[in-house]
């Protein structure tokens, strides 16, 4: 396959940055577009140009690092991750734009590599239980009725990767945030901290300047882990039920 | 002395609410459900003008007189009225804080745009702010009389909105906010079962299905009234 890639370039968080248009050749349908990345990547470095940035790590789908806004939709045009995106999602001769994650409280590093920190102080703020370290408890000690076990598994599905917000018009994070606290909020072992949790995590999460939520739906749509958007109602619920029970 | 354990006491309720996105969120559900609820009464009221001029004048009279004898005339009309003053500015306010936080939050576009991203957003803040215009010319059409085409008469409903559809532009005026009203209820019914917490993945349906009869049933019902002057079943 012979594509144009239209690609965000940016030297660092204070630069201005610009797309900037490269050729590709001899790219297989079987490539993951992070494989079809390297190979531009491989051509710049022996042109003596600088390869273009963006954040991988697993790439099978599980750590959340990969993203980018390919043709305008977070993780490209497939329901996956983009590093199990392959190439066989587009056709020969078609020209591809590449972009970072957009979002005030996401600002770009370099080219497509973004700050995610955010995330992380949403999580510190309240994404933990309180439990003894040490040898791990008997299993059957704590009884979790299986509808439970499948929302909190659900929840937990999450990777943290953040193309919710790149895809919503307002840079909101309410579906991971809705994610975290979901997961943890069903379980007994999250019952301890289940109001602090709630509001902690929803004031960080605003504190970090990302947008309320409007409902628009394109977080759950652009999901590589179908977090389903009724998360964001079952969130509110928490919330609502934590500004009544919390001790002041 | 106690060593002091507890030093990072919890801002009040109120504070908490309103200075979250998910607080202020459900003053505007709350807010947006009290002004639904007013509108399908109002709704109703205005379809007994189709039973002639005796029936709705006779009504606007009875509106007036509502909990006498504790209440004297007027007195309760003018609860409901600071009632949805409150309703329309907390719900503005909250929208207009709202706006300009998600606004804030997206300051770049993407280069490859896609437009349907922000439909429902877009929809619900320009109809909100046709609806929030429409709110003051009515007031000042059919209750203070100050834009009123004709002789505008206190008390004689029926002869004011006749002459209020005998012009082009109240029937414009009037349809054009109904049509923005049914869309906003659409999304915005829909969202406050979301935002109140009341929403999931079974209910989706029903809770979807809701919304669109309730849109339908009060833009039906609303546009009848200058319909019907318009075809001169009303007149
Ligand atoms: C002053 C005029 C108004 C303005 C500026 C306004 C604006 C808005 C905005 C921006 C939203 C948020 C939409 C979103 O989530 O994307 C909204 C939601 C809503 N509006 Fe309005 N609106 C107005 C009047 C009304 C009226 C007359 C009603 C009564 C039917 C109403 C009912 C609602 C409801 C129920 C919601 C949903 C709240 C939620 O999302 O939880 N609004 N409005
Ligand atoms: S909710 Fe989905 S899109 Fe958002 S961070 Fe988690 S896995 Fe990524
Ligand atoms: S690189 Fe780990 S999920 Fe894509």
């Amino acid at each position: 396959m012979k594509l144009t890639l239209r690609v965000w370039r940016q030297q660092n968080s204070d630069a201005d940055g610009a797309m900037s248009t490269y050729e590709v050749d001899g790219i297989s349908a079987d490539m993951s577009f992070l494989e079809m990345l390297d190979t531009l990547n491989e051509e710049l470095i022996v042109k003596g140009e600088d390869p273009v940035a963006f954040d991988h790590d697993c790439r099978e789908g599980i750590c959340g690092a990969c993203s980018l806004v390919i043709n305008g939709d977070a993780h490209g045009p497939e329901r996956t991750t983009t590093c199990q995106l392959h190439m066989r999602s587009f056709e020969d001769g078609d020209t591809i734009d590449v972009e970072p994650w957009r979002a005030a409280a996401f600002p770009v590093i370099k080219d497509l590599v973004v700050d995610r920190s955010a995330f992380d102080r949403i999580i510190q703020s309240g994404g933990y239980i309180s439990a003894p370290t040490g040898s791990a408890p008997e299993a059957h000690a704590t009884p979790v009725p299986k509808p439970d076990a499948d929302f909190a598994f659900e929840h937990a599905e999450c990777i943290g990767c953040g193309a919710c917000v790149a895809a919503c018009p307002n840079g909101s994070a309410m579906l991971f945030t809705s994610a975290k606290v979901n997961h943890l909020n069903v379980l007994p072992q999250g019952a301890p901290e289940r109001e602090t949790r709630v509001l902690d995590m929803v004031t960080q999460m605003d504190a970090e300047g990302f947008g309320g939520c409007t409902l628009t739906g394109e977080c759950a749509t652009a999901c590589p882990k179908g977090i389903p958007l009724p998360s964001i109602a079952a969130m509110n619920k928490e919330w609502l039920r934590a500004t009544r029970k919390a001790r002041r | 002395m106690a060593l002091a354990t507890r030093t990072d006491r919890r801002p009040s309720l109120p504070r908490t609410v309103w200075d979250s996105t998910v607080g202020k969120k459900t003053v505007m559900a709350v807010s947006g459900l009290i002004m639904l609820l007013y509108l399908v009464a109002h709704m109703i009221g205005n379809l007994k003008i189709f039973f002639g001029p005796g029936d709705f004048n006779h009504y606007a009279h009875w509106l007036r007189t509502l909990g006498a004898p504790v209440m004297r005339w007027e007195w309760t009309l003018w609860v409901v009225r600071v009632g949805l003053v409150a309703a329309v500015v907390a719900h503005a306010v909250s929208a207009y804080q709202l706006s300009r936080r998600d606004i804030r939050a997206r300051p770049s576009k993407y280069v490859h745009n896609k437009p349907r991203a922000s439909y429902a957003t877009r929809t619900m803040r320009w109809g909100g702010i046709i609806l929030g215009l429409f709110i003051v010319w009515h007031i000042l059409d059919l209750t203070t009389g100050t834009v009123h085409p004709g002789g505008y008469e206190h008390l004689h409903p029926y002869q004011n909105v006749i002459d209020t559809f005998s012009t082009w532009y109240g029937n414009v005026i009037y349809i054009t906010a109904v049509v923005a009203l049914g869309f906003h209820v659409r999304h915005g019914f829909w969202s406050a079962a979301q935002t109140l917490g009341v929403g999931n993945a079974t209910r989706d349906r029903a809770l979807k299905t809701c919304a669109n009869g309730l849109a339908l049933l009060l833009t039906a019902g609303f546009a009848s009234v200058p319909i019907g002057v318009m075809t001169g079943v009303v007149s």
